[in-house]
């Protein structure tokens, strides 16, 4: 070999540890890593119980009920599959509406009621003037995001 | 295979003059197409349904967090050129790129936060996608402080070179981070296999405001190098003709 293939045999051997080792720390670290747990992870019992973790997915439809004169509301997050009920005190974040991913931070109760102190929206990757939607929204079988909750 | 033109590029004074000629030719396409880009992102582009006019961030966000991508993974594979055929001139390239990368990397963080107390209703949360994009932006400062660290130039150059290529791993992490694990941030609108996920009128801009920072992007490090073969080679008699005019 000449002194410049072993140096790109090298080069290449670098990468190919880095990409491997990499793999395998991001493997062992997954459940860390995840930012949320969704509704069924909760459910096959995947989140740390006892311990403050963000559960994350979707507000489920006509779910959100609000307590007049108080910032007190409750709602139920939905992956579609599970659903769990959160109860939350305090200003949600402009873009919650039903229909729309949430990603709450909190615990979840022996009563299986998550009780969140942090409420932030997770906005998805369909970006769209309001007259494609609406007419998007026309053919009613499209599981399509309410305009407003 | 006739490898001449390749070894060309390691000719200091070839470079400098080729990076020379070859500034105006991207400066000015990114000029008017970024002016382009701004125009029908921040005036003729709808309002989003949901985000109203706060979505207009991702003209600058996307293609900034883009080539903050892009300008490590040229930054990687020059320094590995300079590592394996012992090319100063693609060491003084991928050292060009660092501080434009950083820069990039600072304003996709940067608008990202704007962006992210509307929307999210929290300007920064340990997310993957955030996290990894903050890694890279410690990894280009890692790479220009070891640089700076060390005296001689060969040996910040190998030792530099290295820390690129090991870094690179973080390049794919970035990028797939919304994918692999649960994330706050979106998936990609407009780098994805199949339909963009964003309408054609607010795309266009987009579009053009990508190709007009990446030339943006190759117009600056086209100057950064010049300026770093002139550091380099600042001994050697074609600079003193060259600075003599």
């Amino acid at each position: 070999m000449t002194p410049r293939r072993r140096r790109l045999v090298l080069v290449l051997g670098i990468v190919a540890g880095v990409a491997i080792a990499g793999a395998l720390a991001l493997q062992a670290f997954r459940e860390n890593v995840m930012f949320f747990f969704d509704p069924t992870q909760i459910a096959n019992g995947e989140a740390p119980s006892g311990e403050r973790f963000r559960l994350g997915g979707m507000v489920e439809k006509g779910s959100v009920v609000r307590q007049p004169g108080s910032l007190d509301v409750q709602f139920v997050v939905t992956d579609f599959q599970r659903t769990v009920p959160v109860r939350y005190r305090g200003v949600l974040p402009d873009l919650f509406r039903e229909g729309q991913g949430v990603v709450a931070h909190g615990r979840l109760g022996p009563d299986g009621v998550f009780t969140a102190d942090e409420v932030l929206a997770k906005h998805d990757e369909n970006y769209m003037p309001p007259e494609v939607h609406r007419s998007l929204k026309t053919p009613a079988a499209a599981p399509t995001p309410a305009p407003e909750g | 295979m006739d490898w001449t033109w390749f070894h060309r590029f390691g000719s200091p004074p070839h470079l400098y003059g080729l990076a020379g000629r070859l500034t105006p030719w991207f400066a000015w396409p990114s000029a008017f197409l970024i002016a382009a880009g701004l125009y029908g992102g921040l005036v003729l582009a709808p309002a989003d349904y949901q985000q109203g006019d706060g979505f207009r961030v991702i003209y600058v966000h996307a293609p900034s967090a883009w080539l903050s991508l892009m300008a490590y993974t040229w930054m990687a594979v020059a320094a590995a050129i300079g590592l394996v055929w012992r090319m100063k001139a693609a060491h003084a390239a991928a050292a060009s790129c660092a501080p434009l990368g950083a820069w990039f990397t600072v304003a996709a963080l940067c608008t990202g936060m704007l962006w992210g107390k509307p929307m999210w209703g929290t300007y920064w949360v340990w997310d993957p996608r955030l996290t990894s994009e903050l890694v890279l932006l410690f990894l280009y400062l890692g790479y220009m402080g070891l640089r700076s660290a060390i005296e001689d130039p060969q040996r910040a150059d190998r030792a530099s070179a290295v820390l690129a290529i090991v870094g690179v791993i973080n390049v794919p992490i970035v990028r797939y981070s919304v994918e692999w694990w649960n994330s706050i941030h979106q998936a990609p609108s407009v780098m994805k296999f199949g339909k963009p996920s964003i309408s054609w009128p607010m795309l266009t801009p987009l579009l053009i405001m990508f190709v007009g920072f990446t030339l943006l992007f190759v117009a600056l490090l086209l100057v950064r190098l010049r300026g770093e073969i002139l550091r380099r080679e600042r001994h050697a008699r074609w600079v003193a003709e060259v600075v003599a005019g």
